[in-house]
């Protein structure tokens, strides 16, 4: 049923500076790359990929940038929010060596799907793209699993000085890469495409969302493709149909927004 | 067909309807201005419908005419959904989606939930007058006008709108109203109140057009729960009237010719 399935807070933890994951017991089956619509009563409901995925619990990892993501920072253990989902296609994983690039809080919903690669004993090779090292998060738990982490920052603060697809480049271009899985700034991802030419791509897109169930037309892009249903991961060939994708999205009104 | 609000904000889904068979495709309800419409969660399911309070989102005539304007080389007749305070507004409006390219015009004078406009236009036969009158004046495109379930005087607003002039009757839109989550004791809706749509309101559909369909004489397309193409009810089908459809409609109306080729436009069923 699609309406909100009251649940309670399990933890609320700081990942980096302004980015926290807070947790709620898992209502069923979720893969890697789907999305809940959180409803925090009398706030806003705001869709929200996964970040983390076990058997009895399901995590969620944002930046507190407004006002819905504000209020979800300061849930304590026990409050209660309203979840309605999962929802959207997810990713599927072909071939054997794997690329995946996390721009910003894209990170967060790249670790389910590395987690399920190297249960699969896939080869796995992490890009980690962050304005600064005060924001990196989730270092750890890709090293953890066993995935060849690399990062890049835009001010040089850790790691490669620079954007994750110009790391990305160098990948590509010297090592044998059987797909590409992104989550990040459109732009990023745009020009991720751009690089991968053969290379199949999987790309997770945000966009302004409403029903979240395929009806209202809000979050559709290109002729008609929903990201709530149709999406929220498009194939790389989908994406270079579609003229807005790296340059514009729309807002609450409809109106087009330049990213 | 496909009524207002359903996978009509921009071309690109416009386009997708038409490609999945719809028979003609009614815009989103367009005002003078850009309006964000209501907070989530503005449409939720339950347990015989849906219920929505979207709060007439549209990015304003002047860039939703840019949407129109790429679709207008379809066959598919394209009918401009319009809602506005006041009658001058409703007719610029009117004159522009006719710039535009749309076939006909819809004037939304029903929507449950947003103040100033919708069913408080709807409700006061007058005004209603008033702007029908003044958009036929600059129009020659059909003008249809959308009624409320949610009104005491169904009859004498279809009267009101057929002696001012309108082509057709458009009934229903959805039904005023309400869901409390007990668990937290709050509305569902960000809105609090909103419209409720799908099958549980057919009836209250079949009720509106029969009684409209006895006072009036122009053409009722009837709207409302419609969720297959065999929704239709033939025994309604009196006159040269026409249907249906609630997420989609099926209608015979004299400016356009009849979509037996309708398949399901409904992409997620």
């Amino acid at each position: 049923m699609n309406r909100p399935l009251i649940t309670t807070v399990l933890s609320n933890i700081t990942e980096a500076t302004d980015i926290k994951t807070i947790t709620f017991r898992s209502p069923g089956d979720v893969k890697p790359g789907q999305f809940f619509m959180i409803w925090i009563p009398g706030v806003d409901e705001i869709p929200m990929s996964v970040s983390q995925i076990t058997k009895n619990v399901i995590g969620i990892t944002f930046r507190n940038i407004g006002d819905a993501t504000q209020a979800l920072s300061q849930l304590q253990k026990g409050d209660q929010i309203g979840i309605r989902g999962p929802y959207g296609n997810g990713f599927t994983l072909h071939g054997k060596h794997l690329l995946f690039v996390g721009g910003g809080t894209g990170i967060g919903m790249l670790a389910p799907l590395v987690w399920q690669a190297k249960k699969k004993k896939l080869s796995t090779t992490v890009i980690l793209g962050v304005k600064t090292k005060d924001q990196l998060f989730f270092k750890d738990r890709f090293q953890r699993i066993g995935a060849h982490v690399l990062i890049s920052t835009d001010d040089g603060s850790l790691g490669y000085k620079g954007f994750a697809s110009e790391l990305a480049k160098d990948i590509i271009k010297k090592e044998r890469i059987d797909a590409v899985y992104t989550c990040g700034p459109e732009q990023m991802m745009s020009a991720l495409l751009s690089l991968c030419k053969t290379i199949p791509l999987q790309a997770s897109l945000e966009r302004y969302m409403k029903c979240a169930i395929g009806i209202c037309g809000q979050c559709c892009i290109g002729r008609g493709l929903r990201v709530c249903v149709d999406g929220p991961i498009f194939e790389g060939k989908t994406l270079k149909k579609i003229e807005d994708f790296g340059s514009f999205h729309r807002d609450a009104a409809g109106r087009k927004i330049l990213l | 067909m496909l009524a207002s609000g359903i996978m009509d904000e921009d071309a690109g889904s416009m386009q997708r309807m038409i490609d999945c068979g719809a028979g003609a495709i009614v815009t989103k309800s367009i005002g003078i201005k850009s309006r964000e419409g209501y907070a989530n969660p503005t449409v939720i399911e339950l347990d015989h419908g849906i219920l929505n309070a979207m709060g007439l989102p549209n990015p304003g005539i002047e860039q939703y005419g840019e949407e129109i304007k790429k679709l207008k080389r379809t066959k598919v007749p394209i009918i401009g959904s319009i809602y506005a305070a006041d009658a001058d507004e409703f007719a610029s409006l009117a004159k522009k989606m006719q710039r535009f390219g749309a076939n006909a015009v819809e004037l939304n004078v029903s929507c449950p939930h947003a103040k100033h406009y919708g069913l408080e236009v709807g409700c006061d036969p007058d005004l209603l007058h008033d702007i029908i009158k003044k958009v036929k004046g600059p129009v020659s495109l059909p003008v249809l006008v959308k009624v409320s379930p949610n009104i005491m005087n169904i009859v004498e607003i279809a009267q009101t709108i057929e002696k001012a002039g309108a082509d057709g009757i458009v009934a229903i839109n959805t039904v005023k109203a309400m869901a409390i989550d007990l668990q937290t004791a709050r509305p569902l809706l960000a809105n609090k109140t909103g419209g409720y749509s799908g099958k549980a309101i057919k009836p209250i559909g079949v009720r509106c057009v029969y009684d409209i369909a006895q006072a009036v004489d122009i053409p009722i397309i009837g709207v409302g729960g419609i969720t297959t193409g065999s929704s239709r009810h033939p025994d309604h089908r009196s006159r040269r009237d026409h249907y249906w459809g609630g997420c989609h409609r099926v209608f015979h109306g004299r400016c356009f010719s009849c979509p037996d080729r309708i398949r399901c436009v409904l992409p997620w069923s």
